[in-house]
């Protein structure tokens, strides 16, 4: 794909997301939206995979150690082909297989379980030591939140992925800079995240998560690199492209009304017009 | 007693692992800085290719197996009791359990017979943690035949498996041809009809012990060994309870949600009957010889005979 048409992918993907939560009536849309161009680069242009068959074993694995963005990730698999995208509405339903976490026992192109913060990651860890050990060539790809990495797991897992040189791992910070008590810096700062990662041995990249030019050369850059993992810092917006959600905290955990969730399908819509002026 | 044989079951657990891991070659082993303690070293110094030391760091090491599992091989992670089941109960429950992965949890240590060191590193509640999490297997072997039998097994089974080991020599009991490991089902060590004593893990010989004890006072006993906890053999706890109608349960973990608990879930819902439980009755443990604590926890031969003649 190219920039323009994964620009439009990432829209239609942010308008899922948006309809799922308020669909639920709970949620968590600003992780979601500030995740989305990630989620979109991964699925539509970096990872080997294959809709028709989710689990063929050479792909490359995905774990959303954030899971609480599941609307993103669901999203994001339902247009690349995994499952309908109608079935986003069931998203938190009784009875519906699109859990509020992801639910690797039901949704197909789903690697791995995870919402409890800080463990998606060492998951990734052990399919990408797994790898090493038994000599295959898929690559792990595990997107955390900037909040997420206040878990100690979190670095236990990064230790351990750098001592076994895992150039097969590329770790995301999704450093949209808020969590659920408020900004980063407020509650209980992790910055520098560069650094941090940088001293536990990482290949670090600090890139605007919401350009698709830095998200294409930080990922080329991280299957260049060799003999330790890559951690891609991405600054992001929370909300993107949702007027009143951008940049509230308040928006990571909430469902918009049915008056909301038309502003918000039109601020979308308005960002899609645009670009098909391109 | 002495020409008996010992051997501590965290020994058979690296020895079983060590057989398995020249069979199998999807077998990966994990540790927490202490493959010294756990006995994985063997299999370490086997196979070093196919194990993980993580250091210490037992949440992360969970959810590296659990990671590991998905890609279809069997890991085996091991550390002490305290640690796997408690530390990392949380990663346990959703890296491993939820998503029903097939991951092999190796528990050394258990009990208050890791002796010196004492109350921090004496696990009393990793039965109880681990059979309230769906889908977990949980296995408490009793001497070295069992526990290398229970690791085979766990292999066998596709899904997680809880194993618990000591760090005590005990006896071996199940030396004998007739011997076979079921998962899920108990085995009647010895006839009797006043009253049953089920056990598990360690106390299972101290119970025989007890048992020859009774005999001589004319009290016959039905001794009964429950290696797995968790899918619990319910037909043979009915059939004893109906046939007894008195049992005893005895187990080096707390009284609260362990075997003892198990069978009066059992009990209580399908054949009441009394029961008396034997563990260690809702304290921590304290330094001192495993074998001296046995005895001050009342999980010897002795203090058990003692118990039972005055439950009948």
């Amino acid at each position: 794909m190219n920039k323009l048409e994964l620009m439009k992918t990432a829209n239609e993907i942010r308008k899922g997301i948006v309809t799922a939560v308020h669909s639920a009536k709970s949620g968590h849309p600003g992780g979601s939206l500030s995740a989305a161009d990630i989620y979109t680069y991964l699925f539509f242009e970096e990872m080997n995979i294959d809709p028709a068959d989710p689990k063929k074993a050479d792909r490359d694995r995905f774990v959303l150690s954030k899971g609480h963005t599941a609307p993103g990730y669901y999203s994001t698999l339902a247009h690349r082909g995994f499952f309908p995208v109608e079935d986003l509405t069931t998203l938190r339903k009784v009875g519906a297989y699109l859990q509020g976490h992801p639910d690797m026992k039901h949704i197909p192109g789903v690697d791995m379980s995870s919402g409890s913060l800080g463990q998606g990651i060492s998951a990734a860890v052990g399919m990408a030591v797994s790898a090493k050990i038994f000599g295959d060539d898929y690559r792990v790809y595990t997107l955390l939140g900037d909040g997420e990495i206040q878990e100690g797991q979190v670095w236990e897992a990064s230790m351990l992925a750098a001592h076994r040189k895992l150039d097969n791992l590329v770790v995301i910070v999704d450093n949209n800079n808020l969590q659920i008590d408020g900004p980063i810096t407020e509650v209980n700062s992790p910055y520098p995240i560069d650094k941090k990662f940088e001293s536990f041995n990482f290949h670090v990249i600090n890139i605007n998560g919401n350009d698709f030019d830095e998200i294409d050369a930080a990922f080329k850059e991280a299957r260049e690199t060799k003999g330790q993992p890559t951690a891609i810092i991405a600054k992001t917006i929370k909300g993107k492209d949702v007027s009143f959600m951008e940049n509230q905290a308040s928006w990571h955990g909430a469902a918009p009304n049915d008056e909301q969730y038309a502003v918000a399908m039109a601020d979308l819509e308005k960002v899609g017009e645009a670009l098909c002026q391109m | 007693m002495s020409d008996v044989k010992k051997i501590a079951t965290r020994e058979s657990y690296g020895n079983a692992l060590a057989e398995l891991g020249k069979e199998h070659k999807d077998v990966v082993v994990l540790d927490a800085d202490l493959a010294a303690a756990t006995k994985t070293g063997v299999f370490k110094k086997a196979f070093p290719e196919r194990h993980i030391d993580c250091g210490i760091a037992e949440c992360n090491m969970m959810g590296v197996a659990a990671g590991i599992a998905t890609t279809g091989k069997v890991p085996f992670a091991s550390s002490f009791a305290m640690f796997a089941a408690g530390r990392a109960f949380e990663q346990v429950r959703n890296s491993i359990g939820y998503p029903k992965l097939n991951v092999k949890i190796g528990a050394t240590h258990a009990g208050i017979s890791v002796g010196e060191d004492g109350a921090t590193h004496q696990c009393n509640e990793d039965i109880a943690l681990m059979r309230t999490i769906p889908g977990m297997v949980v296995i408490n072997p009793s001497d070295d035949v069992e526990a290398k039998a229970a690791v085979k097994a766990a292999y066998e089974h596709v899904g997680p498996v809880y194993l618990r080991f000591g760090r005590l020599a005990v006896p071996v009991i199940n030396d004998n041809e007739d011997y076979k490991f079921e998962l899920g089902k108990a085995i009647t060590l010895r006839e009797g009809t006043d009253v049953t004593i089920i056990a598990s893990g360690l106390p299972v010989s101290e119970s025989l012990a007890a048992a020859e004890k009774l005999a001589a006072d004319g009290i016959q006993a039905e001794v009964i060994n429950i290696h797995t906890i968790k899918p619990l053999d319910e037909e043979a706890v009915i059939k004893a309870a109906e046939k007894t109608g008195k049992i005893v349960t005895v187990e080096e973990h707390s009284v609260i949600g362990g075997l003892g608990s198990a069978v009066c879930d059992v009990v209580a819902q399908k054949a009441p009957a009394k029961v008396l439980k034997i563990g260690v009755n809702d304290v921590f443990g304290e330094s001192g010889p495993a074998v001296q604590l046995i005895k001050k926890y009342g999980l010897d031969a002795d203090s058990i005979y003692e118990k039972v003649k005055a439950f009948l």
